[in-house]
């Protein structure tokens, strides 16, 4: 769990002082699909790079190279961005834990 | 040297501005404070003033503009009354919350409606609780005073809170009466550079304020607010001290005229406290042994202080130029009541709450007089009647 | 000049009574006394009835009300005698100064001032021929200092030359102390 601060020790007047600190903030954490990206069909077009609202595609030299599950919130606009004729991501159901 | 000068309140303020020199000074004209922000502007297009002046379009801008340029680094400060001041209230807490050092002139005016100009306290004793420090001063000198030592309370690193200075519209900000000045060089030396805490334009280490804290974090905002202002009042002394030295006139948290071994007492602020002294002194030379306590800093409020300096007294009675609507009693009653409750004394005077003044209506000497005459009238009964009561309303 | 002098300015808006008061307070001031110079709490309307108060003293005061009960009483318009009671809280010795152009005897008949001293002065056709204008003002100060000698003539002049300065053209600075000079000289007394 969290360990919540107490009023001494947070900066004064709401001060957030460490730049970034967001990125801690994992936000997909809670999804009932998850894309799946298939190396083997991607064209690089990026589509899905340009409208993934979580900035949670991963992408490396040009290169689609994955999901980033921390941030993807299983919206599914990756998927239907992706040019029908490539299909290179495909929305699944997030495995119960339960 | 000081120099000997004749001037309006709102003179008196423009010049303590023109030498605390605000990096900043965003205002918009509403009367009685229409002089102050006119004289400022002149200073600034005359060249005698180095301040970014923004004329904004409303109190709601203002405001927000001094928040955001205190929390950047630079020293803001602005002055409004009345509605004017209703309508930055949005701004106000978060001016406080976020810790800034904004110091604003408020020339206390009356809330409409019927509409009016001139003085009764609604507006800055409306804004008690928006977790500012709050001045009041009695006449010109104490506006000036109060305005630079403000400064120097919000900017300081164990304070960091914005401060609210109030004085009363026309009576003060209108009446041109006598005051001594300090040199330019002097104001400037004693206020120094302001350092902001988490300066918003340091591009090495950025910060975030103001974010949404939800219900995990809120709570531990406002407690740290809430301790900060209650922890002021040392310094708001520390400050008076200094300037005392610096100035010669003494300040304090409240002014007790004849209180030490008063029976009858009125409480009571800004400019009607000068007539209650003089009432004092003629009451005084009858015998009568009348008292008064003039609150100058009312937020954070010095209640221990308070209760030490009124609990001897048989009547007390608490003069308020503003009216709380459906309360116990107008603002400061409702508070001295309160410490009273708090306070582990036994001893307590007999305490009536009058409002008095509303919209500009005069105060005279036979005002007090007769507050001070059912002082006297309570004590001989031994009980109060009516705690509450508008002291000038016709019947 | 030993105790509080308290002048109650009786005036309609426009008239230039806020600015005498201001004025003469600046001036008094200036020669190391205390003052004050009071507008009242009321109308802003052109030609309404109105008053401002003017406190003078050796010592420091603390008085931030209008004053109920004047030394002297200074009329800019006697047309207000006809609307409000000016001699209203005046002692048995307090002065009137009135803005007229009739005798003494004449003043006290016609604006049924039944006590008080009275003092005279045109200070409406001084400002005529001075000023060109019917601004009674600066003649009224004039003549307030010489029955209310708190300052020198020289001091009011001072004053009056460093403010209008900043406003006027030097001809109207000229002319508003040459119409000082003659209030001061003009105005005669019970």
């Amino acid at each position: 769990m969290k360990e919540l601060q107490g009023w001494k020790d947070i900066p004064i007047g709401t001060a957030i002082i460490e730049a970034g600190s967001s990125i801690k903030y994992l936000t997909g954490g809670w999804r009932d699909n998850r894309p799946e990206h298939n190396k083997d069909k991607c064209t690089n077009c990026l589509l899905c790079w340009v409208y993934c609202p979580e900035g949670a595609i991963i992408v490396k030299d040009d290169q689609v190279t994955g999901i980033n599950y921390d941030y993807c919130k299983g919206c599914g606009i990756c998927s239907a961005e992706c040019p029908p004729k490539v299909k290179a991501i495909t929305m699944v159901k997030e495995p119960k834990l339960m | 040297m000081a120099r000997l000068a004749a001037l309006t309140g709102n003179n008196a303020a423009a010049e303590a501005i023109r030498q605390i020199k605000p990096d900043v000074f965003a205002a918009y004209p509403i009367t009685p404070q229409t002089e102050m922000a006119e004289e400022v502007a002149q200073f600034v297009a005359d060249g005698i003033l180095d301040t970014e002046y923004i004329p904004v379009e409303s109190e709601h801008s203002s405001m927000s503009a001094c928040i955001g340029a205190s929390l950047a680094g630079a020293r803001a400060m602005t002055a409004t009354a009345s509605c004017g001041l209703a309508y930055m209230w949005e701004l106000l807490p978060i001016a406080a919350s976020l810790r800034s050092s904004v110091v604003m002139a408020v020339v206390n005016r009356a809330f409409n409606a019927p509409l009016n100009i001139h003085c009764s306290h609604d507006d800055s004793m409306g804004a008690r609780d928006s977790g500012w420090i709050q001045l009041y001063s009695e006449n010109a000198q104490e506006m000036y005073d109060n305005l630079i030592q403000a400064v120097k309370i919000a900017e300081d690193e164990t304070v960091r809170l914005p401060v609210m200075v109030c004085m009363d519209g026309f009576i003060i900000s209108h009446a041109v009466e006598r005051l001594l000045l300090l040199e330019d060089k002097k104001v400037k030396n004693f206020l120094g550079e302001f350092k902001p805490a988490y300066p918003l334009l340091e591009v090495n280490n950025p910060v975030t304020l103001g974010a949404c804290a939800l219900p995990d974090y809120y709570t531990e905002h406002k407690k740290q607010h809430s301790e900060a202002l209650r922890h002021s009042i040392d310094k708001i002394m520390g400050v008076a001290n200094e300037y005392a030295k610096l100035s010669g006139r003494s300040y304090s948290l409240f002014e007790s005229y004849q209180l030490a071994d008063a029976e009858y007492g009125i409480v009571i602020l800004n400019s009607a406290a000068g007539v209650t002294k003089a009432v004092v002194d003629k009451l005084r030379k009858e015998g009568v042994k009348a008292g008064l306590l003039k609150i100058r800093v009312y937020r954070p409020f010095p209640a221990a202080q308070i209760v030490q300096a009124l609990k001897n007294l048989k009547v007390v009675a608490v003069l308020e130029r503003t009216d709380s609507f459906g309360g116990v009693g107008s603002p400061v009653f409702t508070d001295i009541s309160a410490a009273f409750m708090e306070a582990s004394t036994k001893e307590k005077p007999l305490m009536v709450n009058y409002v008095y003044g509303l919209g500009g209506r005069d105060v005279g000497l036979e005002d007090i007089g007769k507050v001070y005459a059912n002082l006297q009238a309570i004590n001989q009964r031994g009980k109060i009647e009516k705690s509450f009561a508008y002291l000038q309303a016709r019947e | 000049m030993s105790d509080l002098i308290e002048i109650r300015w009786h005036s309609r808006g426009g008239q230039g009574a806020m600015l005498a008061v201001r004025t003469l307070a600046r001036a008094v001031i200036k020669d190391n006394k205390y003052a004050q110079g009071l507008p009242e709490f009321g109308p802003e309307r052109m030609g309404a009835p109105i008053k401002a108060f003017n406190r003078f003293s050796t010592k420091p005061f603390s008085l931030y009300c209008g004053i109920v009960n004047p030394h002297v009483v200074v009329l800019l318009d006697p047309s207000i005698t006809k609307l409000v009671d000016v001699t209203e809280g005046i002692y048995a010795d307090s002065k009137l100064l009135v803005n007229i152009g009739l005798s003494l005897q004449e003043v006290r008949e016609k604006l049924n001032l039944k006590n008080g001293k009275i003092y005279v002065v045109d200070a409406t056709r001084i400002a005529q021929e001075t000023l060109g204008r019917p601004m009674p003002n600066t003649p009224m100060m004039g003549a307030l200092i010489k029955i209310v000698p708190v300052i020198s003539l020289e001091v009011l002049l001072d004053e009056v030359a460093r403010e209008f300065k900043e406003k006027f053209t030097s001809r109207v600075v000229e002319a508003n102390l040459a119409a000082i000079k003659r209030g001061f000289e003009e105005v005669s007394g019970e």
